[in-house]
């Protein structure tokens, strides 16, 4: 049975596990406020809150409703945008009107729950984190200028401090109807439920990778649902390594206080990451364990050195990240095992980081090439260098002879000029959707070149880099592989 | 005043298609689409289809009771595969089941054999080919050879844009249950209710009297929705007419941008001819548009490109020719600007390329030749309030371009790894459908006993506020406040054969059509008025709800003059129509005066791209435009922001692509990319021009919907420039859309590569 609050009513349904949640909201409950606009958590034209109690309060964030399972509501508020309807409008509903921030109306149901998500988030606001709360959210009428002011409006309504705009406050205010006072104490009634693992089951984690690719089918099966798995949603500090869960989703890992203060600029990375419903959804198992040669968590991780944590039948066991991946969409995990989290070895105090990720658009699309780079720098010579880059081959790959040749250099157009070179005998990319292989190769030099730029701004220009690039480039034009070519005119 | 729709959609309450009240006994389609992009069916295997749980039928060419044909003008589509497949994605067969999971399922377990034939996927070959989908039309001005021998500066060479997939948020979707009487009652999220109407009787075996369509409203259309509802409705009444059972069909998204056409894309050879002065004596231009597997709207497309081959300048000699190809890809059609974005972008290359040869900036030679009052179009129409100019010059002084120019020199100057560029973009576009029968339209207005008003049209909402301005214009035409209009779905029961919402023009027709009707009513209203105040015709008037008698309010209220009104038996309903005057258009001699009126504006768009990552930014876009008298600045606004960014997604993110056996290689949101919040640009500011508007608009509020999306034009030229500014070797080749794979190649290209 799952059970869950959707709007201000409690729901008991034995439909299937993987039915996606959106299909249940619109379908079998009939309330057809989130629209069905892609079905792959692209649009956000399905957006509802999704409420868990934790330390005795509600905490809410977007999520993209056709990508979540319904199982993975379990437990949880669920808020469509018929649940915020109170008597008038409210404040956001308000700021989108008045703003002309909907033209045909189907963006806008996704809208009105991405901003209140943004008034019911734990960050301090600013007009920063007001655009960003849109970033999940498509719309083809507007052109998006009346949309940045209507997300302005609210922000500037409402107190900088989660503390002064707690829900008591919005639903004073008007801003949240009054049975929200009321979901702590019906959510804290659901029986958790903690199933055991069942080995050759499909595993489902956020499901935004899986609902995407076969949503009908799995709803045949009954998947182990690991999003409730207590053991693998923790992050912990234990000696001179981190312990991270494999259940959590992408947004926890960017955004916790240990790893940042570990790895300076991790939070950084996440308005390059998805969107903030999906980076709510998509967990850092589902990220490693789906393989691809673009998974950003798998490129940031691979910067350190981490081991990943499986579990089984036959036990726990763990290697390298960098051996778990042996080809493309191949890893060494048997069906019966599932990825209970990472261990990081702890960076010292010295350890640099930068991530870098070029796609068609900017915000939430999938790399063309990413990449990243971890290093201890004393101040004269680099150690420990692990560079990272997907995109470029079958699978995220650690370029151990680029990194090898890094160590014990000072930094240096001329040696970065170098490293590039074997960097390009050490990648294979191809050309597809994301890019010919000739612009990825490009690409990786390039942001190869943009770690050190941003890491050494006092060592480098990019004029002598630029210069030592072109040479390179020309240098090693022999390695760049010519696939088939595709047209890209249509 | 703000839209009449917006309450219900920021509280989740609108009705999209799909959100419309399931009937009992509903089933479900899935519509199985061909693999290949040619081939001959040699057989089918739908047992296993059939066999599943839940399906209840699978329906192929055979089954349909009329004509297996969805063709416009040109009838060359069927609405399932017969014997050849043209397209992947091209319907065959119909899958309908109890829920849509299953009907998804079973299409998998649905099984065609076929024998593939060569497929043409490239325009070029299908030119090479003459695979013309209906033959090519030429617009001449002056004579171009004989001026070609007078130019100084001769330049020649091709420009390209890509296909754009419309990507409406609210996919095709269609509903038909069977009705009383025999008829049929399907409600689709089309622009064009009544074509949906007349194809689908067609296909059903049907008098058009037998079929009624109703739109709601649309979540977004922009032109794919207008030839292109037609397939999915006529799908859905074919399964609803035979089983006798409602069924919908709301197709999944990636079945959408796979079965559905795109814009054109568009190869363009030029040859342009200058004067010293920069004068354009001669332009021609060649244009092989790419109508992919059927002809649909493309006639119309092909010639609305001719009209705006010369945009908004004058050129004395002129040969546009326009080819439609033939091939193997889905049928493109309808898309904001209808080919003039395709043919305004390879002038625009043609006048880049001359001004980087001349080593000027292109902005010299756009302004040289600015349309001005009375210059003659080439299929000509002379430029009667000719605003070309105006728009011109309040950009360079509202905007002060030429300090802005200033700025991004000194900031490339400044900058090693970030540059800039700014291009300006003037835009002429015509208004009326070009197919003169088209440009009209009518409307029916109720008032009920207690005053409340309901208004139908032809016009359908998806989104450009039609039906606030309509409520406006009733309800400043009957004196009464907006909230009493209702205005109602689109129903060809209510309103019959009207023309899509297209061109345009859907504010401009159905507002006079309402107009008209609303003039009728308040005669009698105010004949009435005057019969009970036993006064003169001529002293009682009607506004702000009440009848007036020489200019004093009077005890009778508009709700007390209604009931009253229906006592005396006045007739309280009435039908406006209208046509609109003095368009005509010779397709033997391609002269004519085919557009009631024309549009203006000119844009001016800076673009930043980091050279470092190839990635750029749209900083600004400037715009002064020509809105007339705008009925609804709010909603004028929106269209000219919402259009502006769709252009420059065409310009730089939004690419299709397909692999050279006929798939599109971008076929879901996670690889076709239509700008999100941080890709639109920072700062949108757009003015009025404040020129007076034609007569011939509705209240001479100028028609808004097509013209913005050209001035995302400018976007590529900025882009170009900023990477000039990098990479002096760079040569462009002028192949939108410029995204940041192009644009970083583009940067790091040497001097012998080929254009870019
Ligand atoms: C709109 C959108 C944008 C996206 N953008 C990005 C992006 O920018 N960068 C990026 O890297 N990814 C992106 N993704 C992909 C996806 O969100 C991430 O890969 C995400 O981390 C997947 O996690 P999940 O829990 O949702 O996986 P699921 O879909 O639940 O599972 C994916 C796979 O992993 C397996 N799996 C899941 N958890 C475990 C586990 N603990 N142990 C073993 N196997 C497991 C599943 O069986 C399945 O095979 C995007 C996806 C969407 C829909
Ligand atoms: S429907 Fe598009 S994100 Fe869910
Ligand atoms: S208003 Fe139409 S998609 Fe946003």
């Amino acid at each position: 049975m799952i059970e869950f609050v959707l709007n201000r009513q409690l729901i008991c349904t034995d439909k299937p596990a993987a039915m996606p949640l959106l299909d249940f909201i619109r379908r079998e409950q009939r309330l057809t406020g989130a629209k069905v606009g892609c079905g792959e958590g692209d649009c956000g034209a399905c957006l509802v809150l999704e409420g868990r109690l934790e330390e005795g309060r509600m905490q809410y964030r977007p999520i993209v409703s056709c990508l979540t399972p319904l199982a993975n509501a379990h437990g949880r508020h669920i808020v469509t945008v018929e649940g915020l309807n109170l008597r008038h409008l409210s404040p956001v509903q308000e700021a989108v009107a008045e703003h002309s921030a909907a033209q045909c109306g189907f963006c806008t149901p996704g809208v009105i729950v991405a901003l209140t998500a943004l008034c019911l988030s734990e960050a301090p606001l600013s007009p920063e984190k007001a655009i960003a709360a849109l970033d999940g959210n498509l719309c083809r009428c507007t052109g998006y200028q009346s949309l940045k002011k209507a997300a302005l409006a609210v922000a500037a309504r409402l107190p900088v401090e989660r503390q002064n705009r707690a829900i008591p406050w919005l639903i004073e205010q008007g801003w949240l109807p009054a049975y929200f006072d009321a979901i702590p104490g019906q959510v804290a009634q659901i029986p958790r439920c903690s199933p055991a693992f069942a080995p050759g089951r499909p595993i489902l984690g956020g499901g935004t990778d899986l609902l995407v690719q076969q949503a009908g089918q799995l709803m045949a099966e009954a998947p182990n649902l690991l999003c409730e798995r207590w053991e693998i949603g923790g992050i912990c500090e234990d000696g001179d390594s981190c312990f991270i869960g494999g259940g959590l989703p992408i947004a926890a890992i960017l955004e916790n206080r240990t790893l940042n203060r570990h790895i300076p600029g991790l939070g950084r990375c996440a308005p390059l990451i998805a969107s903030t419903p999906v980076r709510n959804m998509g967990t850092l198992g589902g990220n490693l364990a789906n393989a691809s040669p673009i998974a950003d968590l798998a490129i940031i991780f691979l910067a350190f050195e981490t081991r990943v944590l499986l579990n089984g039948p036959s036990g726990r066991r763990e290697l390298p990240l960098e051996d778990f991946y042996l080809a493309y969409k191949q890893i060494d995990k048997s069906p019966s095992e599932y990825l209970e989290g990472l261990r990081l070895r702890l960076p010292g105090a010295r350890r640099l980081f930068s991530f870098e990720k070029v796609s068609k658009r900017t915000h939430l699309d999938i790399a063309s090439v990413n990449t990243a780079i971890g290093l201890d720098f004393d101040g004269e010579t680099m150690s420990r260098v692990r560079l990272s880059a997907g995109g470029v081959s079958p699978v995220p790959l650690l370029l151990r002879r680029t990194g090898a040749f890094l160590e014990g250099k000072m930094i240096s157009e001329s040696v970065l000029g170098r490293a590039n070179a074997l960097m390009q005998e050490e990648i294979s990319p191809i050309s597809d959707i994301r890019g010919s292989a000739d612009y990825k190769r490009l690409l990786l030099r390039q942001l190869f070149f943009a770690h050190f730029l941003k890491l050494f701004p006092e060592h480098l220009s990019f004029e002598n880099i630029h210069n030592e690039g072109l040479l390179a480039h020309e240098k090693h034009s022999r390695f760049r592989a010519r696939e088939g070519a595709i047209r890209l005119s249509g | 005043m703000k839209n009449i729709h917006a309450s219900g959609h920021v509280r989740g309450q609108s009705v999209f298609l799909d959100d419309l009240p399931v009937h009992e006994g509903t089933l479900y389609a899935a519509v199985f689409g061909s693999p290949v992009a040619h081939g001959r069916i040699t057989g089918a295997d739908l047992e296993r289809a059939r066999a599943l749980p839940g399906v209840v039928a699978v329906f192929s060419h055979e089954d349909i009771p009329g004509k297996n044909q969805i063709g416009g003008n040109i009838r060359d589509e069927p609405l399932l595969a017969e014997r050849e497949l043209h397209y992947i994605g091209q319907p065959v067969f119909l899958i309908v089941a109890e829920d849509e999971w299953t009907a998804r399922r079973a299409r998998l377990l649905a099984g065609l054999q076929y024998e593939a034939l060569p497929a043409i996927t490239d325009v070029e070959e299908a030119w090479g080919r003459e695979q013309f989908l209906f033959p090519p039309r030429t617009f001449r001005l002056g004579s171009v050879d004989e001026a070609w021998e007078h130019c100084v500066y001769h330049f020649e060479g091709e420009a390209e844009t890509g296909a754009q997939e419309h990507l409406y948020l609210e996919p095709q979707a269609s509903y038909a249950f069977p009705a009383p009487h025999g008829g049929m009652k399907i409600c689709s999220s089309a622009q064009g209710p009544a074509e949906v109407q007349h194809v689908a009787a067609r296909v059903l075996g049907l008098p058009v009297h037998r079929i009624e369509v109703e739109a709601t409203q649309l979540g977004g259309a922009f032109g794919g929705k207008e030839g292109q509802a037609t397939a999915w409705a006529c799908l859905a009444a074919l399964a609803a007419w035979r089983l006798q059972r409602p069924v919908k069909l709301v197709l999944p998204r990636q079945d959408d941008m796979r079965m559905t056409g795109k814009r054109l894309p568009c190869r363009a050879r030029f040859r342009i001819g200058l004067s010293r002065a920069l004068k354009i004596l001669t332009y021609e231009a060649t244009f092989l548009l790419d109508g992919g597997a059927a002809a649909g709207l493309s006639p119309g497309i092909l010639e609305r490109a001719l009209f705006h081959a010369t945009n908004s300048y004058y050129i004395p000699n002129v040969r546009a020719t326009a080819f439609c190809c033939r091939t193997n890809l889905p049928p493109n059609t309808a898309f904001r600007g209808f080919g003039a974005p395709q043919a305004m972008f390879a002038l625009e290359a043609a006048i880049a390329r001359a001004a980087y040869e001349l080593g000027i900036p292109a902005r010299r030679i756009q302004e040289a030749n600015l349309l001005k009052e009375g210059d003659e179009f080439p299929y000509g129409q002379r430029a009667r309030q000719a605003h070309a100019r105006q728009c011109w010059a309040r950009a360079e002084a509202d905007f002060d371009i030429r300090k802005k120019e200033k700025e991004v020199e000194a900031f490339n100057h400044q900058n090693a790894s970030t540059k800039k560029g700014l291009a300006m973009m003037p835009v002429c576009f015509g208004i009326s459908f070009t197919k003169t029968s088209m440009n009209q339209a009518s409307a029916l207005l109720h008032i009920y006993q207690d005053g409340s008003v309901g208004l139908s049209s032809g016009a359908v909402e998806m989104g450009q506020g039609v039906s606030t301005k309509l409520a406006q214009l009733a309800a400043m035409a009957l004196g009464v406040q907006a909230e009493r209009i209702r205005v109602e779905t689109t129903d060809t029961a209510r309103v019959a054969n009207s023309s899509p919402t297209a061109a345009s023009s859907g504010a401009d027709l159905n507002g006079k059509a309402v107009q008209h009707a609303c003039a009728q009513l308040r005669r009698r209203l105010l004949e009435t008025a005057a019969s009970i105040l036993r006064a003169p015709l001529a002293e009682v008037d009607l506004h702000a709800e009440q009848v007036w008698r020489n200019g004093r309010p009077t005890a009778l209220s508009w709700e007390k003059l209604a009931p009253e009104a229906l006592q005396r038996r006045v007739n309280l309903s009435a039908q406006g129509y209208y046509a609109t005057p003095l368009i005509c258009f010779d397709r033997e001699k391609e002269k004519g005066h085919p557009f009631a009126y024309y549009v203006y504006g000119t844009a001016a768009v800076t673009m930043a791209v980091d050279c470092i990552r190839g990635t750029y930014a749209t900083e600004e876009v400037c715009i002064i435009h020509d809105f007339g008298d705008s009925l609804n600045p709010d909603i004028d606004q929106g269209q000219v922001e919402g259009g502006v960014v769709q252009g420059i997604g065409w310009m730089t993110s939004e690419e299709v692509g397909c692999s050279p056996d006929g798939r599109l290689l971008a076929d879901s949101l996670s690889t076709y990319k239509i700008p999100d919040i941080y890709a639109a640009p920072d700062v949108i500011d757009c003015r009025p021009l404040g020129a007076e508007g034609p007569g011939m608009a509705a209240l001479r509020s100028k028609a808004v919907g097509e013209p913005p999306l050209m001035y995302g034009i400018a976007a590529y030229f900025a882009l170009i420039q900023a990477i000039r500014a990098f990479n002096p070797h760079y040569r462009p080749g002028f192949r939108a859309p410029m995204t940041p794979e192009k644009v970083l190649m583009a940067l790091y290209q040497d001097e012998n590569a080929a254009a870019l």
